[in-house]
Parts: C-alpha cells; sequence; structure tokens
C-alpha cells in the first residue's frame, strides 16, 4: 500500500498557493523541502509554552525542555542508528558539520604530505572546508574522478587509497545528479586500510533510511531542512573513538567542564561540540520531521520518488534537444539537464514567470560543471509530495520554454 | 533626446503588453537584435561574471561620448542589455552618472536586477556608471 498523495499534500501550508496567478510548483526540494504542518506547530508551541534555557536553570520548565531536547538527541540517535546519543552532535546544519570536522579532525590527524580525498560531484560545502583544512596541515586535497553519467570510478578510487590517506569524505547522494554513490564499496575499502570515511548525507536522509551502524561510516552528516525539517539545525554523528579524540571546534558556555583563567577542562560528548546555547525549538521540529519520515515509511517513500523520476525521465525524453546531465543508474529522484540550444537561466526565468520553481546554475558544484563543460544545468528536484501533475505542468511549461526562446 | 526621454519610451513600449508572455517575447526579441559582441572582446578583461550567465561590456570614448558594447550567453539577460544600452550608450560621463534608470523598475524588469538574480546586470550597470565616474575625474584633471 502507498499513500494518500493527495491527503499528503494537506500536511504542507506553503504548497497550497497561486503564484502568477498559476498552481505553484515545487521542485527545487533538494536545495530545501517544505514543512508540514507537525513541524511548523512545533516551534509555535515551543515559543509559545516552553521557551527556556536548557541545561543551566533548575527549574520546571528548563527541566522540561532539557528533556525534551535530549529526547529528540534519541529519535535522531535511533533515526539513524547510532550506538549512542552521545554520537549525535547538533550542529546549524550540513556546512556547519563539515566544518566542524574539517577544523577538529585535521588538527588532530592530518599533518604535512597527507591526504585528503573528495569526490568530483561534491557540493562546496564538502570541498572547501577541506581545502582550507589542506592549506593550514600543508595536506593534499585528492579528487576521486567520477564518468560521464555521473557515477564515481570505483577502480580509480582503490587506487587513490594508500598510507597517506587520512579521511575519505563524499557525498551519500549527489545534490546536481542525484546519483547514490555506492557507500559500502567505498567504505569497505578505506576500512581495509583504517581509512576513516565520512558521508555527506544532506541529500539522502529525506529519500532513503540511512543505517550509520550498518553502514559502519566514521561520520555522517545532514541538514534538518532538506528533510522536512527547519531550518538552522544539523547533525553531525561520529564515531565516539573520533570524536572523544579531536579537539574542541567552537568554545564557551555549554562545552566546559571547568573553568579558570589558567586552564580549562572541557565537557563530554556531545556537549564539547555544542558551545553556547542550542539551537532548542529547530532541534525539537527536527524530531517532529523525523517522526514525519519515519510515519511515512521509507519503502513508500522510495516507491513514489522511483515513479516520479521514472515519469519526469520519461516525458523530459519526448522533448526536444534536451540533455540529460546525470544518468547514473543508482538515482535519487533529482533530475538535471538543460537545452542544447538555451541557456539554464533563460529556462528558469521563464519557468519562474508559470509558477514553477526549478533550481538553475551550478547549484554549488562548479568544479563538476566544469566537468561536463557546462555553465550550468535546470534541475528538478523532486519529494514526497510532488506528482504526476506537477511534472505535467512542468513538461508544458518546458515546451513553452522552447516555443519562446528559440 | 534626453535619457528621460527614452526611458519613458521604453517604458510606454512595455505598457502596451499585458499578458507576461508578450512583455517577455519583446524583450528576447530585443535580446536577438544585439549584435553579438566579436570574440577579441568575449575575453575575461571585459567579463562580468554573474553566477549564471555572464555579461561582457566593451566601452569606448569619442567626442566626450561613451559608447557601450554588451553580450550575455542568456538570451533574457541580452534582452534587458538592450534596453540598458539604448538608455546608457552614447552618453556623456555626467549623463550617465546622473541616470536615474527609473524605467527598470517601470517595466517590471527589477526582478532580474535583484542581488540574487545572478545573472551579472547588477554588476554591469555598477560597471558603466564607475567607467563614467573615471573618465569625469580624469577630464578634470
Ligand atoms: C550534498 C550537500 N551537501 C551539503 C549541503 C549544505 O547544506 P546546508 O546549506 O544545509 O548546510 C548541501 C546543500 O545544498 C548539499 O546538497
Amino acid at each position: 500500500m502507498s499513500f494518500d498523495i493527495q491527503k499528503l499534500r494537506e500536511e504542507f501550508p506553503v504548497l497550497h498557493q497561486q503564484i502568477n496567478k498559476k498552481p505553484f510548483v515545487y521542485f527545487d526540494n533538494a536545495a530545501t523541502t517544505q514543512k508540514p504542518r507537525v513541524v511548523i506547530e512545533r516551534l509555535n508551541d515551543y515559543y509559545s509554552n516552553e521557551n527556556c534555557n536548557i541545561h543551566r536553570g533548575d527549574y520546571y520548565l528548563s527541566r522540561k525542555a532539557t528533556e525534551a531536547y535530549e529526547n529528540s538527541r534519541k529519535t535522531t540517535q535511533l533515526f539513524i542508528n547510532a550506538q549512542r546519543p552521545s554520537e549525535i552532535i547538533f550542529t546549524r546544519g550540513a556546512t556547519d558539520a563539515l566544518n566542524l570536522v574539517a577544523s577538529s579532525f585535521s588538527r588532530k590527524f592530518i599533518g604535512k604530505g597527507d591526504e585528503v580525498l573528495i569526490s568530483a560531484m561534491e557540493h562546496h560545502s564538502n570541498i572547501v572546508p577541506w581545502q582550507l583544512a589542506c592549506q593550514e596541515r600543508g595536506a593534499k586535497l585528492k579528487i576521486i574522478p567520477i564518468n560521464q553519467s555521473g557515477e564515481l570510478i570505483m577502480d580509480k578510487y582503490y587506487d587513490m587509497l594508500n598510507e597517506k590517506t587520512r579521511i575519505v569524505a563524499i557525498t551519500h547522494v549527489s545534490n546536481t545528479l542525484g546519483t547514490i554513490n555506492p557507500v559500502r564499496q567505498v567504505i569497505k575499502a578505506a576500512r581495509q586500510k583504517n581509512i576513516p570515511v565520512l558521508l555527506d548525507g544532506a541529500q539522502a536522509v529525506a529519500h532513503m533510511k540511512v543505517d550509520v551502524s550498518q553502514l559502519d561510516c566514521d561520520f555522517y552528516c545532514f541538514s534538518g531542512h532538506k528533510m522536512y525539517g527547519p531550518m538552522g539545525v544539523g547533525v553531525l554523528y561520529g564515531k565516539e573513538e573520533w570524536l572523544e579524540q579531536m579537539p574542541p571546534y567552537q568554545s564557551g558556555g555549554e562545552m566546559i567542564s571547568n573553568v579558570t583563567f589558567a586552564k580549562t577542562t572541557f565537557n563530554d560528548l556531545p556537549f564539547k561540540f555544542e558551545a553556547g546555547t542550542p539551537n532548542v525549538a529547530d532541534v525539537l521540529a527536527l524530531e517532529q520531521a523525523i517522526l514525519f519520515v519515519q510515519s511515512l515509511k521509507y519503502e513508500n517513500i522510495e516507491k513514489h520518488e522511483n515513479n516520479l523520476l521514472q515519469y519526469i525521465t520519461q516525458e523530459l525524453q519526448k522533448i526536444d534537444k534536451i540533455r540529460l546531465i546525470g544518468t547514473a543508474t543508482e538515482k535519487t529522484s533529482v533530475i538535471s539537464f538543460l537545452f542544447e540550444d538555451i541557456h539554464p537561466y533563460d529556462t528558469g526565468v521563464i519557468l519562474d514567470k508559470l509558477g514553477i520553481a526549478v533550481r538553475t546554475g551550478h547549484h554549488c558544484t562548479e568544479p563538476l560543471m566544469d566537468f561536463f563543460q557546462i555553465p550550468g544545468t535546470v534541475r528538478a528536484a523532486l519529494a514526497v509530495y510532488n506528482n504526476k501533475k506537477e511534472i505535467d505542468l512542468f513538461t508544458e511549461g518546458l515546451k513553452m520554454v522552447r516555443k519562446m526562446l528559440v | 533626446m534626453s535619457i528621460e526621454d527614452i526611458e519613458s519610451e521604453v517604458v510606454s513600449e512595455f505598457e502596451m503588453f499585458e499578458d507576461w508572455t508578450d512583455k517577455y517575447n519583446y524583450l528576447i526579441e530585443q535580446g536577438k537584435s544585439v549584435k553579438p559582441l566579436e570574440e577579441k572582446y568575449k575575453q575575461p578583461q571585459y567579463l562580468i561574471k554573474g553566477c549564471q550567465s555572464q555579461v561582457w561590456l566593451h566601452a569606448s570614448y569619442e567626442n566626450g561620448k561613451i559608447k557601450f558594447r554588451a553580450d550575455s550567453d542568456a538570451l533574457i539577460t541580452k534582452g534587458i542589455i538592450a534596453f540598458l544600452l539604448r538608455v546608457l550608450s552614447g552618453r556623456t560621463p555626467d549623463e550617465i552618472i546622473n541616470a536615474k534608470l527609473s524605467f527598470i523598475e517601470k517595466t517590471g524588469l527589477k526582478e532580474h536586477l535583484s542581488p540574487t538574480r545572478a545573472n551579472g546586470l547588477n554588476n554591469m550597470i555598477k560597471q558603466i556608471k564607475l567607467y563614467a565616474m573615471a573618465l569625469k575625474a580624469k577630464n578634470k584633471n
């Protein structure tokens, strides 16, 4: 049994509006997803009835808020099947989590002449922090190449792993291409050489079940806002053995155990990595997003999104001069393309006039655009609340684009 | 005609269209009519980088007036370039510096010039104004 999409759409207030007198079609879900009522209400509820600083005040509401915050950590732990709640660090998002690891891990474990492996399809958030860290440590950033379909060339990857490799940091799912990387093989090969692996799961968690214990990855991160949760909160999972050894990233309140002017001792995990007043409201709303996704069940999500992907791919191929970018065998419901004779920017402008929201440009993956030698793509990233009717409006829109611009 | 006269001419041209498609068809038509910049000017020193579409701008100064030519890889961007050139090219530095460019707002083209529209047009206008200011300063000395 799959679910009732119409009913599901009712849960998302944003979807029910007109843009330029046309029904709003939202296909920019890889940038951020819309929020269901439960998430919006949780935010409202927290600020209306429960707002307090946590881990500090010994009074009723503060204790309650602390408990709720730590409960969300447990929900998150179970969500990705981490071994302990203390392995879940709340961050501002995936970018923040990646910066945390790149900065803290490199200070302890990366030195002159060492190597860090990332892939050619990384988001800038998983490139630049490593670039900076490598510069600082005198290490080398190595790029795992991809093929024309937008898949990692695994043989090259295996060859690149060596005794100088300190960490492999790659995306689980590509935001531009939708490619699902063979992360099990990636991890297995690294494991044989005792090299830790970080997975950027920003584009994965809304679409597929992630089990960090089964994957046996060392770090995993994602943003709440790309999985129906609020903006401003994300998660870093790290194996305790790594997090224990890593130095603090930011410092201040909450992350300390004792402070004197001579010396500070740091708090235990996870608090060592959560300096300052945490983003309590968003952490609580993130928990609602997790429960929401779990209530839909991943098998239903995958089935529905796969249907949409097949349909949109088939419909796009009927239109003249379309070039698909990213044709991996394993894909999420993201489709990137461009017209051979129309700039992606122009396509985006006309679609916008038709009430259709897609992303055009390089999608924060400039090196990937250079690889394909294109200025950018038009990207339709579908989520669980999208339907075939919207895809029809979209393909109608593309025909209009051709009519106007060619 | 003064810059303001041309601006109001452009505004009334756009007012003829009720439907956005007619307006954009007109814009695209104008874009197609812009004479492409020769390859020798499509070089990094003439490039105004936008995040998505690129703009190349070339300026020459003759008889007290600045002549601009420009091009873009995106057609809608080029359409807006056509109007900017119509209004600003062949003018004295003072005229350019003082141009209010209110037609952009009045024609509804402003959405293409918001800082988040990464098409290089905002920077193109900035660059045009800078040219004019630099020439004015130079003329004084
Ligand atoms: C693959 C990937 N990694 C990281 C990020 C950064 O996420 P955020 O901007 O939420 O920190 C994104 C966002 O687009 C992404 O798609």
